[in-house]
């Protein structure tokens, strides 16, 4: 960790400023469950840190038109054990409660989640080369130790995914990201807020240098009945996703009226194909009619090895997705958003 | 093949670029650390942890993995569980903490620390603080009812020595000497 | 068997409330005045020179001290047979920290920077810069194997295979009609106990250095330091209390022990350096292995070939040797048997054992070969193992001390209900899910080493014992308080057992299983000296309050002595010293193996293990939710702290399983998931109904307590039954570790 020194903003426009001042060597820190980690193996050596935790970003409000806005600064279990996400979003309530763990979801923050960094390992190792932490140095994870790695939107230069979970199912929600800059506010949707990796894989999101998340709005939505987050991963918990899917139905009887469906652990963004949810409206929620958009998903998919397994896997979480989507949001058990026995589908 | 492997910082290419640098500044904070509120002088780059074990001989917290990815670390911060390791001390000013070491009340055992002994649920105890702190973080929190979810919400504190049914055996019998005193 | 007033009965843990107080102290918390800190700077390269470190320059940094290198390191002694500890190989040359410009494998130490802070060192070593000349290096266990060779050198407990074959395995093979011709493999694990290494140098005033320090043996690290530094042993003394999970990794020193006195005397100040949990990857690990077997069978399920080969890395520069393949030509009866141990030499750092080295290995591969065996015979997998039931050591020719195996194949089978399963695989449904039972045999050999033991008996009564030991989370000090309040008289709660300092008598390094046999049997006997020094005190008073009663006819307990037929004639253990004007009754004894009996039997614990798993048939997800696993380990001491133990075992054998590997990438020979989110072990989550038993099993060849010793054999076993449930459920046979979800899709 290398020295840096520390200011308390006291307010979003003084946030802004110092970030700039700092000249793309500054940092923000809320809850600094990804930061700090990063600080310590030298990945990230920002000269300034600016804490935000004291801005008043820390509430859940109803939003504009029926939707609900998240405060950035509100931690994740807070966000995820809240009554109306869960009433409203329980996609997102239980893909926030599939990750970290307690301890990290009480620190972290969701404006801090939309930010966080992949796993890849070559990304967190110094002493090898990597493109999104030292552009030009090469991606050894191409040949490497890619298990963790992304098959879905990959360049040569990249092939590591955006770990989030929340980040998936606020893909699938058609979230907003509001942001503050030295010009103003705007605002992101969700599917313009990551990047791919293309040529340019340190630059991971389009948050200008000098602005600041400062609330997420969910969209109403007709979801709430049927919202799964499903969440394939190597141990039963703490663990990032091998392939995750926010699926998100709106049923009449059993047939599809609209559809909503989002990847994690593919990408370096949650992945949505909007026209393969299209291809599901006027269907029956049946298996066999969710095989062709699960196909249609993982389309143009390129395997490297050690992570060529998630072609197939994510095919698969696709349509065990929607199967536990139809059989309702209640009636799939279990905090963690995970598949366990009790939601089998046979 | 000659190469220099460790890559350069971001900020500075050589300890020249930012010599002499001295010791980063250190600020006052104030915290309330098992119930006795303490004035500090700390710089920036120190985690809560490392002035706990370090500064403060509050030894008892414990230095896993030191990113968040084993739970070693879990104290409770203003009531709720946190990673000690990933939380810079001077962001924390006015907070209270309780660690492992401010949770018996004199002689007498925490129901938690009482019941991790009496259900063996610790081997090398290494992770026992740890764990002890987070099961009494997530009964506050109060969403864990069945073994199941009880699991679940103590993923966070891995143990090695692998004493998971003893650590569930005794998240529950201290719960349930919890509840029958709220039923009291 | 005889009555006892502890031994045998469930105790809490006597270091309990230290442990869930934080009252415990482990190596990197014993704060004292002017402490400096070391932090290690690791390399980035395997195999090359380094050609410049700017060490100079990181010097300067305000709050730096020192920065170490090879360059300027203090030499410490120069002959490689001074670097080698008592579980080093024979002939290698140990890694040496800071010693050349060479690099021998990726992660090792290059710097140590010294500062005033634990910070300032880790800030100061994130500027370290390390110039290389890069050579080619080989981590490729795979792409090497054609360079596979016997081992070249010995080390303590190692057993090398038989030499010749037993029968004629070949010809029996090729005229078997049940045949099973198949590789396994499991990858590199690393040890990662929860508590990284660490050590405290603290300088005295007199230079003489108190090292406290995360280690499985004090005495092993004093002897170590003393002659790498050349420093007698009352110059250095090694103290660790408590230890964080060891598993094997902490049996030889380790190199921040080497960094940390290197420091120290080099400043004059004490020093503490503390690895990451990186650089807990930089060390020992379990090493990759592929197993070639060859098992047939006769018509009627006797089995009647084997043929065992393991290929194993070890560094290039000192062997490292665990008895892989031995254990299956002595599991089951079998005429026909070759095996075979070799090794591929690797720009790793040396592997090391851990938990059941070797054993867990061999057996691994070998009762996934059995199961596959048995369902060619179309035999029950019990069955077929109950059929070939080995009654004596075939490798050694030796009968069993004892062997409860089959007992426990009964007790444990009954209880998980194994005549429930139906043969073939696939055959039940669960919901999404598919469910398997499968099983497995454990076997680990019950070892007894020296072991001196001390008491010291005051006279308000209390008892302390003494012996130069570990507690690595396995109950030392709960079962060594038990054993010797048992043998001595003196109640349980006027005794206390203390280890962990170099200083204490000798002890073995704690592992494979031995504490109890070895320094348990020393408590045992110096309280039975203790008792007979006390008769013989009561007989020197005034009064003569025994009478003439003999020894035999004396009955001693709650800290008295009396005649065990006139009770009323008794005397206390306090009085006894009183009345003979001391201030304390000290001795100690050194036990020594009983070697005559040992050698001439076959001295094993077993165990029988049984599995069931949930395998979601699309998603390839696995659970093991329930497991039953029977021990046959002798007399057990304390069944609370057996359990846990045993619990715990089986924990890693899941883990083993499912979710261990540490990844190499070749292309810079190093681990990639050198950190706890990427290198997988069981959360909370993972871990469901676990049962075990312990069958009841007699033995008093192994050492006068009976006890087989159980830190090794509750994993011996389980990563195969896990294997064959997979198997059971899905029809798949995956024979490579860990059983992820991908080799099931």
């Amino acid at each position: 960790m290398i020295n840096f020194s520390y200011t308390r903003a006291g307010g979003v426009a003084e946030a802004v400023r110092e970030k700039s001042k700092a000249n793309g060597a500054g940092r923000f820190i809320a809850g600094g469950t990804n930061l700090v980690d990063l600080l310590k193996e030298n990945v990230e050596r920002p000269t300034r840190i600016i804490d935000i935790t004291r801005l008043p970003l820390t509430t859940v409000e109803e939003g504009p038109n029926g939707g609900l806005r998240l405060g950035a600064l509100v931690s994740n279990a807070d966000t995820a054990y809240h009554p109306e996400v869960q009433k409203r979003y329980p996609a997102l309530a239980r893909a926030i409660l599939a990750g970290a763990s307690p301890q990290l979801r009480n620190m972290a923050t969701n404006g801090g989640n939309l930010l966080q960094r992949t796993r890849c390992y070559y990304f967190y190792d110094v002493a090898l080369p990597c493109n999104k932490r030292v552009p030009g140095s090469g991606c050894p994870a191409i040949d490497g130790q890619n298990r963790v790695c992304g098959v879905l939107g990959t360049s040569e230069a990249c092939i590591a995914t955006h770990p989030s979970d929340m980040c998936v199912a606020l893909a699938a929600l058609e979230a907003v990201i509001r942001v503050s800059g030295p010009n103003g506010e705007r605002t992101i949707p969700i599917a313009d807020f990551h990047r791919l990796p293309g040529s340019t894989p340190h630059l991971e999101t389009t948050l200008a240098a000098d602005e600041i998340i400062t609330a997420i709005d969910l969209p109403k939505n007709p979801y709430a009945e049927h919202s799964v987050y499903t969440k394939v991963r190597d141990r039963a918990s703490y663990a990032f996703a091998l392939v995750s899917v926010a699926a998100l139905l709106e049923l009449d009887g059993d047939t599809i009226k609209s559809a909503r469906l989002a990847l994690g652990g593919v990408a370096h963004k949650p992945w949505r194909l909007p026209e393969a949810e299209a291809r599901l409206v006027g269907k029956t929620a049946t298996k066999e009619n969710f095989l062709p958009v699960a196909e249609a998903l993982m389309k143009g998919a390129t395997g490297y090895g050690h992570n060529t397994f998630k072609i197939e896997l994510g095919k698969r979480a696709v349509v065990r997705a929607l199967q536990l989507a139809a059989k309702g949001t209640a009636a799939v058990r279990g905090v963690n958003g995970q598949v366990a026995a009790a939601e089998s589908v046979a | 093949m000659s190469t220099v492997l460790d890559l350069p910082p971001v900020a500075h290419t050589s300890p020249a670029d930012r010599p002499a640098s001295a010791p980063p500044e250190k600020s006052a904070i104030t915290l309330t650390i098992n119930g006795v509120e303490r004035r500090l002088e700390v710089a920036p780059w120190t985690t809560l942890l490392d002035l706990l074990r370090e500064s403060l001989d509050l030894t008892g917290t414990k230095k896993g993995c030191d990113h968040g990815q084993c739970g070693a670390c879990t104290v409770l911060l203003d009531g709720k569980r946190v990673n000690s390791c990933l939380t810079l001390a001077i962001m924390k000013d006015g907070a209270g903490v309780t660690t492992i070491e401010g949770l018996a009340d004199g002689p007498t055992l925490h129901p938690m620390q009482q019941a991790f002994v009496d259900c063996d649920a610790f081997q090398c105890g290494y992770c026992t603080p740890g764990q002890i702190c987070s099961a009494v973080g997530m009964i506050t929190e109060g969403h864990a009812q069945t073994d199941d979810e009880i699991r679940e919400l103590m993923s966070g504190n891995l143990c090695r020595c692998g004493a998971y049914p003893n650590i569930l055996a005794a998240v529950k019998q201290a719960y349930a000497a919890t509840q029958a005193k709220h039923a009291a | 068997m005889t009555t006892t007033e502890y031994l045998g009965k469930p105790t809490s843990r006597v270091d309990g409330p230290a442990k869930v107080t934080g009252e415990a102290k482990y190596a990197a918390e014993f704060n004292v005045p002017n402490l400096a800190y070391g932090y290690i700077v690791s390399s980035g390269v395997t195999r090359g020179t380094i050609k410049s470190i700017n060490a100079a320059e990181v010097e300067k940094i305000p709050g730096v001290l020192k920065v170490l290198t090879h360059e300027n390191a203090p030499k410490t002694a120069s002959l490689d047979r001074s670097h080698r500890d008592q579980l080093a190989s024979t002939h290698g040359s140990p890694f040496r920290p800071l010693y050349q410009a060479e690099l021998q494998h990726s992660l090792q130490p290059v710097a140590l920077v010294v500062a005033e802070t634990f910070e300032a060192a880790r800030y100061a070593a994130s500027l370290v810069q390390v110039e290389y000349e890069i050579a080619p290096h080989e981590t490729d266990l795979h792409g090497s194997r054609a360079k596979a060779h016997p081992p070249k050198d010995s080390r303590t407990g190692y057993v090398p295979p038989p030499k010749k074959p037993r029968g004629t395995p070949e010809e029996a093979f090729e005229k078997a009609p049940f045949k099973v011709e198949a590789e396994y493999y499991q990858p590199a694990e690393h040890h990662n106990p929860m508590e990284n290494f660490a050590s405290t140098c603290v300088y005295g005033e007199d230079g003489k250095l108190t090292i406290y320090q995360k280690t499985q043996g004090v005495q092993n690290c004093q002897e170590y330091i003393c002659s790498v530094f050349g420093l007698s042993k009352d110059e250095v003394q090694v103290i660790s209390p408590f230890m964080g999970g060891g598993f094997g990794a902490g049996l030889r020193p380790t190199h921040e022990l080497y960094l940390s006195v290197l420091a120290a005397t080099a400043l004059k100040r004490s020093v503490r350096v503390s690895m990451t949990r990186q650089q807990m990857f930089s060390f020992s690990h379990r090493p990759e292995t592929i197993q070639d077997f060859k098992l047939a069978a006769t018509p009627d399920g006797l089995l009647d070939s084997v043929t065992h080969t393991a290929i194993q890395e070890s560094s290039r520069y000192e062997e490292f040797l665990e008895t892989v393949v031995n254990w299956s030509g002595l599991v089951y009866t079998c005429p026909n048997v070759r095996l075979d141990h070799q090794l591929v030499y690797l720009d790793l750092a040396s592997p090391a054992d851990m938990r059941a080295p070797g054993a867990v290995t061999g057996l691994y591969g070998f009762e996934c070969a059995i199961d596959e065996l048995a369902y060619q015979a179309k035999l029950d997998p019990l069955a077929f193992r109950l059929k070939n039931y080995s009654e004596k050591d075939q490798n050694l020719d030796k009968l069993y001390s004892s062997k409860e195996l089959r007992e426990a194949y009964r007790q444990a089978s009954e209880k998980f209900g194994w005549d429930q399963r139906p043969l073939d695989p696939r055959s039940t449904r669960r919901g999404s899910d598919l469910i398997g039972w499968g099983m497995a045999t454990g076997c680990w050999e019950a070892m007894q080493g020296k072991a001196a033991a001390k008491a010291v008996l005051t006279p308000d009564g209390k008892l302390v014992v003494s012996s130069a030991t570990s507690d690595i989370g396995t109950g030392t000090y709960t079962v060594m308080t038990m054993i010797a309040a048992e043998f001595s008289g003196v109640p349980i709660e006027n005794v206390s057992f203390e280890l962990g300092d170099s200083s204490m008598v000798y002890s073995p390094v704690e592992g494979g299983s031995w504490t109890v046999s070895s320094v348990g049997s020393a408590v045992k006997t110096v309280c039975e000296e203790l008792k007979a020094r006390l008769f013989k005190l009561a007989g020197k008073m005034d009064g003569a309050p025994l009478g003439d009663a003999k020894v035999e006819d004396v009955t001693f307990d709650q800290g008295e002595m009396r005649v065990t037929k006139n009770p009323v004639r008794n005397v206390t253990y306090a009085e006894a010293l009183q009345a003979n004007g001391l201030d304390k009754l000290e001795l100690d004894t050194t036990e020594l193996p009983q070697l005559v009996k040992q050698m001439t039997h076959g001295v094993y614990s077993h165990s029988a293990v049984f599995v069931e798993v949930a395998v979601d048939e699309d998603l390839g997800t696995i659970h093991v939710t329930r497991v039953v696993s029977a021990i046959a380990g002798g007399r057990i001491l304390n069944p609370k702290t057996a359990r846990s133990q045993i619990m715990g075992a089986i924990v890693w054998g899941i883990s083993m399983a499912l979710e261990e590997e540490s990844m190499l990438d070749h292309q810079f020979g190093r681990f990639m998931n050198h950190n706890y989110a990427e290198y997988h072990v069981p959360v909370n989550a993972d871990i469901h109904d676990i049962e075990v038993i312990f069958v009841p099993e007699h033995d008093d060849v192994v050492n006068p307590l009976g006890a087989k010793g159980l830190g090794e054999i509750g994993i011996v076993g389980v990563a195969a039954a896990v294997t064959n449930a997979v198997w059971h459920a899905t029809g798949k046979r995956v024979r490579s570790l860990p059983v992820t979800l991908d080799k099931l899709l």
